[in-house]
């Protein structure tokens, strides 16, 4: 046996020089077609967030044509990317699922995950398989704490988001001249709106803010009657809010009924408060909501054309599609550095190297010793008239925050 | 703590919006008091009617309480067809048959609803969505109102059709006495369907009633369905004037409870009632039956 395939290694060798003298010989020839680099993008397909996996997905192809366009993978001799969607279902056991499903679909990397609770189980199905994960817009500060070699973030974790709201908020009652005095923060009970509401507790007294009541209300909300009459007994002059879309909207629209008018609505990733769909729908009830959140750089011209694509698609704008956008460009600019799309070169190539950041407003994307993008940063946005306008940073505002509301 | 203006507010809202509570408990008891099984599709049947309900509004420009109208004979036929053709025959007459498929049509219809609409929420802005009706010094939102006075009107129509009518008379006849209702000519598979449709019927006004200020998604009636039985338990189960009073002190007690301990908590107050109820009077507030 050993004789047998030892004969046979030698004729392989023997073969594939003849093969290696061919190539060299008709260089064109060959390289006209080299393998396509697979791409895995784990979305929400299907399910609660499917609204968010189709923006998502939109931003993502839009990414991948203008590479393939410009003539693909450089270093790989022109090699085209090509798309491979795992659908997460919204929920975690699917999420791990889909991204086993990828694996198997011979991905070079894995980029997406969407909400936390997916992301942390698809990043530790990757880790199995050494498979390169970039997340795009989880928070949770948990999915780079694990010590997994093979996840990276590209979005700011909740800790940067928050110390960034926070400076800011402060930064805008300065400007205004200090109208804010007290705060009454409304909270979803779950994980996301405690852990919010537990850091802003924390966080905003000794910043001078008076935190005259915390109302917590369950998800799904029938009503917000009784918390919008609990506001209009305390009259605070700002509100800072943390649930899900429609009971942000639910809140929004019942303040208005009930006259209640704050000098702020200041969010933070709030469910709302940053969607087209919310300021369509309810502009009323949207006008001069703040959020800070993720958010595209507005002044790059591809931002604009981002948003006619999501728009003649019949969809509303939001930041899923810069990120996934942004992210596929990352990642092609990693498998530039890395000369392979080998996995474990991809990893290498994430580590140590600095990225353009696509069009989201991260600067040099660096990804520190831990998988974080040291230089991730979320955007603040006021609902103005029909439109949602970048406020800060200075950079990156499209308009001057209209502060306060109500006078 | 809270000045009494705030109070009294929060107290009227729950009481109309308890209101809506009971007309969905209302099917919900109607169905238990004649076939005797919890109608575990109810809350799918309640985001089935307030789809219909945004369907009609959103592409016939409908008002709203309008599209009522047009909802509950949809409602009234779909109940009548998933009983008499669904439920009534795969549950082979077994009572635990027929918690089981209306169970699993729960399930189906989410589902379904899921695939058609997504997961998306959709909501109906009218004029009157959130404009309030003022009564001196207090903001009463005017959808609220209107519910109100519908689901008054809506539970002494239902006993009118029960007390007065030819079929209500024989689901009454049914509800007590299976047996002797079919031996005197009584078809009692129909009676059920007829049963089973009125409550979908009273689901479609429902939905009408919610849609102005509410959203709707596949889920949403889930959020509803289980106050609903709450209520169906404290009324006593198959009590009428037991669906309408109790889901009036449900509506109460959440406001109270959530004014004074927080939303979150505040729903304590309903379970605990529940309890309660199930310990001191197990028939309900209105229960008849031993």
């Amino acid at each position: 046996m050993t004789r047998i395939s030892k004969s046979m290694s030698r004729r392989t060798v023997l073969k594939s020089g003849v093969a290696l003298t061919s190539m060299l010989a008709a260089p064109g020839l060959l390289r006209a077609e080299p393998a396509p680099v697979k791409v895995g993008l784990l979305q929400p397909i299907s399910g609660a967030f499917a609204l968010d996996g189709d923006l998502a997905k939109i931003g993502a192809e839009f990414a991948i044509k203008e590479i393939n366009d410009a003539g693909g993978i450089k270093a790989l001799g022109g090699a085209k990317l090509e798309l491979v969607v795992g659908d997460s279902r919204s929920n975690a056991e699917a999420g791990a699922q889909a991204t086993e499903e990828l694996q198997s679909a011979g991905v070079a990397a894995v980029l997406g995950g969407f909400a936390s609770g997916i992301a942390l189980t698809a990043t530790q199905t990757a880790a199995r398989y050494d498979l390169p994960f970039v997340v795009d817009c989880a928070v949770a500060d948990t999915i780079t704490e694990r010590g997994l070699k093979n996840t990276f973030r590209f979005n700011p974790n909740f800790s940067m988001a928050t110390a960034v709201a926070l400076k800011n908020l402060v930064k805008l009652n300065d400007d205004a001249g200090k109208p804010i005095k007290t705060v009454a923060i409304v909270h979803e009970d779950g994980l996301f709106g405690s852990g919010l509401a537990k850091i802003m507790q924390e966080k905003l007294p000794p910043l001078g803010f008076q935190i005259v009541e915390t109302i917590a209300h369950p998800t799904p909300a029938r009503d917000m009657t009784n918390v919008v009459l609990r506001l209009r007994a305390l009259n605070p002059d700002l509100i800072v809010p943390s649930h899900y879309f429609n009971e942000f909207v639910l809140m929004a629209r019942t303040l208005q009924q009930q006259r209640v008018r704050p000098k702020g609505i200041y969010a933070v990733f709030g469910g709302a408060a940053s969607s087209y769909r919310f300021v369509n729908e309810f502009p009323e009830a949207a006008q001069g909501v703040m959020d800070c959140n993720h958010w595209g750089d507005p002044k790059s011209p591809i931002t604009a054309k981002l948003r006619e694509t999501v728009t003649a698609a019949g969809k509303f704008y939001a930041y899923n599609t810069p990120i996934n956008y942004s992210l596929v460009k990352v990642f092609a600019q990693a498998v530039e550095k890395a000369g392979s799309a080998d996995r474990a070169k991809i990893i290498e190539a994430l580590a140590a190297n600095e990225f353009d950041s696509g069009i989201m407003p991260y600067g040099k994307t660096k990804f520190d010793a831990k998988g974080q993008n040291a230089s991730a940063l979320p955007l603040n946005t006021q609902v103005q008239g029909k439109d949602i306008k970048v406020i800060y940073p200075a950079e990156y505002a499209e308009a001057k925050p209209v502060f306060p509301i109500n006078g | 703590m809270y000045s009494p203006q705030i109070v009294v507010e929060a107290l009227l809202n729950g009481l109309m919006l308890g209101a809506i509570y009971a007309l969905i408990a209302l099917g919900l008891t109607l169905i238990y008091g004649v076939l005797h099984i919890v109608n575990f599709a109810h809350g799918a049947l309640l985001t089935v009617a307030m789809f219909m309900v945004w369907l009609v509004c959103a592409r016939y420009g409908l008002d709203p309480y309008l599209a009522i109208l047009v909802v509950a004979p949809l409602m009234f036929a779909l109940g009548y067809g998933l009983q008499r053709f669904i439920i009534g025959p795969a549950s082979h007459g077994k009572d635990n048959g027929i918690l089981l498929v209306t169970l699993g049509l729960s399930i189906i219809i989410e589902n379904a609803l899921l695939a058609a609409f997504q997961s998306d929420t959709r909501t109906i802005t009218t004029d009157y969505s959130f404009r309030v009706v003022e009564l001196g010094p207090l903001l009463l939102s005017f959808p609220r109102v209107v519910g109100f006075g519908v689901t008054i009107a809506t539970t002494i129509l239902l006993w009118l059709v029960l007390h007065q009518t030819d079929i209500g008379k024989a689901i009454r006849a049914v509800a007590k006495e299976k047996l002797g209702a079919s031996l005197v000519g009584i078809s009692v598979p129909h009676v059920y369907a007829m049963t089973f449709a009125i409550g979908c019927a009273c689901l479609a006004v429902a939905a009408g009633l919610l849609m102005p200020s509410f959203y709707v998604s596949p889920k949403t009636g889930a959020a509803f369905v289980l106050v609903a039985f709450t209520i169906v338990v404290l009324g006593g189960m198959g009590s009428i004037p037991g669906a309408l009073i109790g889901g009036l002190l449900i509506g109460v007690v959440e406001a109270a409870s959530s004014l004074f301990l927080g939303d979150s908590l505040g729903q304590i107050g309903i379970f605990l009632i529940f309890i309660v109820t199930l310990l001191v009077r197990p028939t309900g507030l209105f229960g008849a039956r031993a």
